[in-house]
């Protein structure tokens, strides 16, 4: 399929289409497939040096590589699998534009786990900076760490320190299954 | 007391544990693969160091990063100071951060508001 593709020219164009609209969105990652604690640090140090060469704000760097770290974690913590075979999988995307930057994560999840994460996204999106203070009080004093290791802070915590509301959507799969979308922005 | 003395890397932070030197921080960064196993013998250094009922001590914290998955062990060490800070003047936190970095004040501020015990922020 790929091998014909590349004969007839069109794999090669999406190739050139792909990295024109990565230019127009400036993209500067994506990434699709297993989501490690390896693949973490090196994509937060790969953001540090961007960040860093492109001369933005330290404390707006400070954010951007927190809710990567964030982000990334939770992936790798919270994806579902369709089929056995597989290690779960995720797409992660970082972009930006004049006024902000953008951290897009994409996973599957059970459609019982996208029904309370939407509840817990929609109580984190209708706080203001004191509520999310207590949140994240009562989360951090009151929780214990998951088996998989997480405290449930994260998404409070992104939303106290970025100051902006999550977008995100649920594209559903199957009866068992969605895709979800989440995108959280760091205003520059 | 065995001093626990252990380097930082990319990921996890120095840790010094001396009791015989009276020198105690935690400080660089900290995003470890599994937080419960890093901040287990950390945690259990603590407890022993409890019951040696010691005296006054002063706790370091100098953290440039650390994700939220560290702040609830972080917590859990400044429970442990504030458990052996019995009389309310035996054990001080040294808050450093920063000086362009709201963020790390703030977790500061706000730990100091979960846990009885005297913070000093210290701007670096």
């Amino acid at each position: 399929m790929l091998l014909e593709n590349i004969k007839t020219g069109t794999f090669l164009e999406f190739v050139y289409d792909f990295y024109k609209k990565m230019k127009e969105n400036e993209i500067s990652l994506v990434y699709e497939g297993e989501i490690t604690h390896q693949i973490t640090k090196a994509f937060t140090a790969m953001a540090e040096k961007n960040l860093e060469s492109q001369k933005v704000d330290s404390s707006v760097q400070k954010k951007v590589f927190h809710v990567m770290v964030e982000c990334l974690q939770n992936i790798s913590k919270h994806t579902d699998k369709i089929n056995d075979e597989q290690e779960p999988h995720g797409i992660f995307i970082v972009s930006r534009n004049k006024e902000s930057y953008f951290i897009t994560t994409g996973n599957i999840l059970t459609n019982e786990k996208s029904a309370s994460l939407r509840k817990s996204l929609e109580l984190v999106n209708s706080l203001d900076k004191e509520g999310l203070k207590d949140a994240y009080k009562k989360q951090i004093m009151g929780g214990e760490l998951s088996s998989k290791g997480g405290a449930g802070l994260g998404l409070i915590d992104i939303a106290k320190k970025t100051g902006n509301k999550f977008e995100y959507h649920f594209l559903p799969i199957d009866d068992n299954f969605s895709f979800f979308i989440l995108i959280s922005k760091v205003s520059l | 007391m065995d001093t626990m003395n252990l380097v930082g890397t990319d990921d996890t932070p120095n840790v010094i544990l001396d009791a015989a030197n009276s020198k105690f921080e935690l400080s660089g960064r900290s995003l470890p693969e599994d937080v419960a196993a890093f901040y287990k013998p950390i945690l259990s250094w603590m407890e022993a160091f409890a019951e040696t009922v010691p005296d006054k001590i002063t706790f370091d914290f100098k953290l440039n990063y650390f994700n939220t998955a560290s702040s609830k062990m972080i917590l859990d060490i400044l429970l442990k100071l504030e458990e052996m800070n019995e009389d309310n003047d035996k054990v001080t936190i040294r808050w450093h951060y920063p000086s362009n970095d709201e963020d790390m004040k703030e977790a500061g501020e706000e730990y100091a508001d979960m846990v009885e015990v005297p913070f000093e922020m210290i701007e670096y």
